[in-house]
């Protein structure tokens, strides 16, 4: 039980408590990105959509006192959003980059705004399970407490490769991602399935957020979101578009970002520059390793106004 | 140009002392007729838990005033929108005295608005006024560290494990002398403790601030203090696993109602009331202000449950001996954690002692980095 005595074995406990708890937000968000950009559509407003969830979620769970409420409505909110998104890309003409970009300034100020009176109310948060019951170490069981979202989380990168790859209307959608005149061929409704891609893509990214003020860190202040939203949106392309992938991803995000502290924590205390960067060190490692020269969009979908 | 010490202390002291009594003070500025217009500038959220937020906590101590009128604007970046800011202020609002409040407003911003407007004050929150530079601009700061080592001594009597964790932005000047304080005033308490700092890199990083709170307590830290710009997250997350804190720059005891144990708290409605003096009878500001404990320019937050009567015995009593002066806390000998001596035997640097402005290293007993 002594609490000093694990010495360096903290670093490895350190990189898998990083990962489960930092990853849950870049989970939901990356991957309700990837489906968006199935459709065909980058919506890089995902980063405002995080921060409008992270505050929905903090504000109904302090009104209604059920967090799990909280994290619904952060995905409505953020479902909200994706409509906007989605309609405003629907006419033509309109480029979804720059809408995005508003997207991010309009939720980012919508959340602030809104978000004035609850930052000192304390919301319910979401409970964790205690997954280090087993242990005696206090390290272990505080590595191992995991929130349920996290799990969630993982169902949902596989259900979504399911998803895709096994039924009709991910077939469908996919269609519509990669050949618009393909999918007009086929009779597909190809601005319906955008919309409703780009709406389960914010459903998604909201919830990330709530993650955010109702889990880890767990409180909502302005300060909350360092970029993750935008970092999501980076980690698909590294994903190369496959749910599991984009897990992974996330995953190693979260553990490598746990890096740069813990590796103070046991005492090797120079170059946290160096190691705070290692997530985007070893993302940028990854994607030079994995380019390939004869088809550098291979697994992009045709449609993404990105790669014209 | 610059006032006497005893001059200046003296002035300090009577406005410290109406700070903590306003009523006093509401009479003296109830004589001026024609109400005083204060615009402030803050780089981020009032609502911080932080550095803003205490600067926001003497803006509202200041609109209590009879006479004065505040105006505000938050999350003003430090580019060209804290001129048109301040610009927005003087000529909209009529504002007489600025309050720029975070260190980049100043260069070029608050010069080039104190040369256009030479009939407002400006009062800077850590700038250094220089020779030159335009006389109607005020620079002032306050030497937290005092309140951090007071701090220290409270988390040093607290603590079981022997072992303090601290979580800090960026190794600056200004931050370093506050963690070897608060070190120091730890291991004035017992000299085997250690104090662990890990950086983080940035002022503001939520998420890895929790991280480093998270591999503190595992490295076995029972107090963890923060030094990042808003503190709210670290403090949380030590009561979430159950140990105890330390707050800065505000008080953080709202969010953690069990282990808050004090803070470094600055009490900038000391300084804004300087200022406010000097905008209102039209006299020229005080050029360099800097003052601690004894000036009521920075304070601790009141004492959480658990600290025991010892506690706050030696921590009243090492307050009381920096305000009298007995008591130094920068004072040799030290050495770094590298085994340097950064200050031979028998030198004394006190709070004012501007060859702390540069310091660049931890002391003993700290296990971190520079």
């Amino acid at each position: 039980m002594d609490a000093t005595s694990i010495g360096w074995l903290a670093l490895p406990l350190a990189i898998l408590g990083g990962a489960i708890r930092v990853s849950t937000p870049f989970i939901f968000v990356s991957i309700g990105e990837l489906i968006t950009e199935k459709s065909g559509r980058i919506n890089l407003g995902l980063e405002g959509t995080l921060m409008l969830g992270a505050m929905a979620g903090y504000a109904i769970s302090y009104l209604s006192g059920s967090p799990w409420l909280g994290v619904l409505s952060a995905g409505l909110a953020g479902m909200a959003f994706g409509f906007l998104h989605g309609l405003l890309c629907s006419v033509k003409r309109v480029n979804d980059t720059a809408i995005g970009i508003s997207l991010i300034v309009l939720g980012t100020g919508l959340a602030f705004f809104l978000g004035k009176p609850l930052i000192e109310p304390k919301a319910p948060p979401l409970p964790s399970i205690a997954l280090g019951f087993w242990s005696s170490v206090p390290q272990v069981r505080a590595a191992l407490d995991v929130n349920a979202l996290f799990f969630v989380g993982i169902a949902l990168a596989f259900a979504v490769y399911v998803f895709l790859n096994r039924t009709g209307c991910g077939l469908m959608l996919r269609t519509v991602g990669d050949s618009e005149d393909a999918a007009r061929a086929l009779g597909f409704p190809v601005l319906r399935v955008r919309i409703i891609a780009t709406m389960a893509g914010g459903f998604l990214a909201g919830i990330g957020g709530s993650f955010l003020s109702l889990s880890y860190p767990g409180s909502w202040s302005e300060g909350l979101s360092s970029g993750q939203g935008i970092m999501a949106v980076a980690l698909v392309i590294f994903a190369r578009w496959r749910s599991i992938n984009a897990l992974g991803a996330s995953l190693l995000f979260g553990g490598a970002g746990a890096l740069g502290p813990a590796l103070q924590g046991i005492g090797v205390t120079g170059y946290y520059y160096l190691f705070n960067a290692a997530p985007y060190i070893l993302t940028l490692a990854i994607m030079v390793a994995s380019t390939s020269r004869a088809a550098p969009f291979a697994d992009a979908p045709g449609e993404l106004k990105l790669h014209r | 140009m610059t006032l006497k010490p005893v001059d200046r202390r003296s002035v300090l002291q009577m406005l410290a002392a109406a700070g903590s009594a306003p009523f006093v003070l509401k009479s003296t500025v109830a004589l001026a007729e024609t109400p005083l217009t204060v615009g402030v500038l803050y780089s981020g959220s009032k609502q911080d838990y932080g550095f803003n937020q205490s600067h926001a906590q003497a803006a509202a101590a200041l609109k209590k005033q009879t006479g004065i009128k505040v105006v505000e604007e938050e999350r003003v970046p430090e580019t060209i929108a804290a001129q048109r800011s301040m610009e927005g202020m003087i000529r909209q609002d009529g504002a007489q005295l600025i309050l720029a409040t975070s260190f980049g407003y100043f260069k070029p911003h608050v010069l080039e608005m104190a040369a256009k407007y030479p009939d407002v004050t400006f009062a800077h929150t850590g700038g250094v006024w220089t020779a030159g530079m335009p006389e109607n601009i005020g620079t002032f700061y306050a030497y937290i560290f005092e309140a951090q080592y007071i701090s220290g001594i409270v988390a040093g009597h607290m603590t079981k494990s022997k072992k303090l964790g601290l979580v800090a932005a960026k190794p600056t000047p200004n931050l370093l002398r506050s963690i070897n304080a608060f070190a120091l005033g730890a291991r004035s308490v017992d000299p085997t403790i250690q104090v662990q700092v890990i950086f983080t890199g940035d002022w503001v990083l939520p998420v890895r601030e929790a991280e480093a709170t998270n591999t503190l307590v595992d490295q076995g830290a029972d107090v963890i203090a923060a030094q990042v710009d808003s503190p709210k997250v670290v403090i949380e997350t030590a009561e979430k696993r159950g140990v105890m804190s330390c707050g800065y720059h505000s008080s953080q005891a709202d969010v953690a109602p069990n282990g808050y144990l004090t803070g470094a708290e600055w009490n900038w409605i000391t300084p804004y009331l300087v200022y406010a003096g000097s905008a209102r009878g039209g006299k020229k500001p005080e050029h360099y202000l800097r003052a601690g404990l004894g000036d009521h320019f920075v304070k601790n937050s009141p004492f959480g449950k658990l600290v025991t009567p010892e506690a706050r015995a030696a921590a009243e009593t090492a307050r009381a001996d920096l305000i009298g002066g007995t008591r130094v806390i920068y004072s040799g000998p030290l050495k770094d954690n590298k085994g340097n001596v950064v200050i031979p035997a028998g030198v004394m640097q006190s709070s004012s002692d501007r060859a702390l402005d540069g310091i660049n290293y931890l002391i003993e007993g700290i296990i971190g980095q520079v």
